[in-house]
């Protein structure tokens, strides 16, 4: 049985499928949430979902449309400070995967959410910034990174490091002293991209039904390395689709 | 003791021309009634500090009352860009706005280490990433047990620290509860602060993992119902998801923002 969706949804149900059931995530507003919380729905109903507003184990029926939205307090094991929230459970490596994604990545999988253009004091253009990126990323056990794949996206180098992949390159994260493993996996429109083991460099290892790794090429701002074994990911079935579209509707909805 | 007084008179007691002002509120219980207050009274060359500007920031921003932003994250959330504060920075509209650029993780530990009392914070942060090189208050700082390096941020300590609580007690004593952010470390660390509330009641009962602020640690509370909206108060009020969405539309122009501040803030009187 097939059925029609988009580049996007098939983008969010391969992100989720990145969370195993009993996963402890820190989820990023946006493509992760929505991604995390269809796994919640589909194959991993006992993944624990922490936002940076400090819910703990938040369980929310309706996609929220900011990381503070009064159902993620209501649904949770438990409501915490953001000092503690940061302090107690992030930085001392207490969870499992953080969950982010990006205005520019690179090679390396450095991410960018901070400015647009080379001069920090007059950017071209002024994105949100940093928020719980950079010690997610450097704290979490592993990060899973979700973005669409373009040339704006997809860039030879980030016009700023707000968040830490792997620098540039082999060994980089242990000089910082960053504890947590790095980005294991970076889901797009186009495909799935999986650090090389001993180069660091994002590799692709799957490109979604309809793709190409010349469409993955085109949409990328360096010579992006492929792998011997490309294989295809597996289209939407259609439960994750339907819970998916459900979700989606509920958006911001109180 | 804390003085229970109206908003206009909390505010004008508080809040002064070249301030360094926090209003906190994570998402929940934003204090916008106190900011537009502020608005009202004209307030200029305020530093504004808050993890996360959201709307009140772009709004405060925008009309002027701004010229330095200490902050982590400058989004509408769910939404987009803050376009007046996309404005100030890419174009210095209305004014040029200096930036104070953190992280999440070191803004929260930046207001511990100002309840503590402590003149900075010590965390495992911004290590390899670009921050460092443009924001002077983040150091490198070695442990002296372990030798280990770790990221130094100065405490924040502001003149004054605004919040919006769910109620108080006619003596002052401040309770709130739901997501309760970095509020009670933003309000220790300050000089001076002012609560406003949706309620005050004879006696505060608890309320699952509350958080009291004593009428000794504040300096005023002012009662503000509905003072958190669009944001939202836990127990009395959903967020408006739908405004924060139509702010795109109303801020992304100069001139319908200032159309609209002038019909919904400037020329309206306040509640309290």
């Amino acid at each position: 049985m097939t059925e029609e969706y988009s580049a996007d949804e098939m983008m969010t149900v391969a992100a989720a499928r990145q969370l195993h059931n009993g996963t402890v995530c820190f989820v990023g507003i946006g493509l992760p949430s929505t991604a995390a919380n269809l796994a919640r729905f589909t194959h991993a109903p006992d993944v624990v979902l922490i936002y940076e507003s400090g819910t703990i184990g938040a369980k929310p029926e309706r996609l929220p449309l900011s990381i503070g939205d009064g159902m993620l307090a209501d649904t949770a094991d438990t409501v915490v400070s953001v000092p503690e929230v940061f302090n107690y459970w992030l930085q001392p490596g207490r969870i499992d995967v953080g969950f982010l994604s990006a205005a520019q990545i690179d090679r390396y999988a450095n991410i960018n959410t901070t400015v647009i253009g080379s001069d920090y004091r007059h950017p071209a253009v002024r994105l949100p910034g940093a928020g719980g990126a950079p010690e997610i990323a450097a704290s979490c056990r592993e990060g899973v990174v979700v973005v669409r794949q373009t040339l704006r996206t997809f860039v030879d180098r980030v016009d700023f490091v707000t968040s830490v992949g792997f620098g540039q390159g082999p060994g980089d994260r242990q000089r910082l002293g960053l504890r947590g493993a790095g980005p294991r996996v970076v889901i797009t429109n186009l495909g799935v991209l999986t650090p090389h083991p001993d180069t660091c460099e994002l590799t692709l290892v799957s490109v979604h039904p309809g793709a190409t790794f010349e469409q993955a090429q085109a949409a990328t701002g360096w010579p992006l390395a492929v792998s011997p074994e490309l294989s295809t990911t597996d289209p939407p079935s259609p439960e994750e689709l339907s819970v998916l579209r459900r979700l989606e509707a509920s958006k911001g909805a109180t | 003791m804390a003085e229970i007084v109206s908003l206009t008179d909390g505010v004008a007691g508080v809040v002064h021309d070249g301030d360094t002002l926090v209003m906190e509120g994570f998402t929940h219980l934003i204090p916008f009634a106190a900011g537009h207050e502020i608005i009202r009274q004209g307030r200029r060359d305020l530093t504004l500090v808050r993890m996360t500007p959201d709307l009140i920031y772009d709004q405060l921003i925008g009309m002027g009352c701004a010229t330095k932003l200490v902050f982590s994250w400058g989004g509408n959330p769910g939404v987009g860009s803050l376009h007046r504060f996309r404005d100030a920075v890419e174009n210095a509209w209305p004014l040029p706005l200096e930036l104070e650029e953190h992280s999440h993780a070191g803004m929260a530990n930046r207001y511990l280490a100002g309840a503590s009392g402590l003149p900075f914070a010590v965390l495992r942060g911004y290590v390899g990433t670009d921050l460092p090189a443009h924001t002077d208050t983040i150091k490198p700082i070695t442990c002296p047990f372990t030798g280990e390096v770790l990221t130094a941020v100065p405490a924040l300590a502001p003149d004054v620290t605004i919040i919006h609580a769910q109620r108080a007690d006619r003596n002052g004593n401040v309770q709130m509860w739901g997501i309760v952010g970095v509020q009670k470390e933003a309000v220790l660390a300050a000089k001076r602060s002012l609560i406003t509330v949706e309620e005050i009641v004879d006696s505060l009962d608890p309320r699952p993992q509350d958080v009291i602020l004593p009428s000794f640690a504040t300096t005023y509370i002012a009662l503000a119902p509905g003072g958190a909206h669009p944001s939202y108060a836990q127990g009395y009020s959903y967020r408006d998801n739908a405004f924060y969405t139509e702010w795109d539309g109303i801020s992304r122009e100069r001139e319908t923002f200032l159309r609209w501040m002038d019909e919904h803030v400037v020329r309206r009187a306040p509640a309290a």
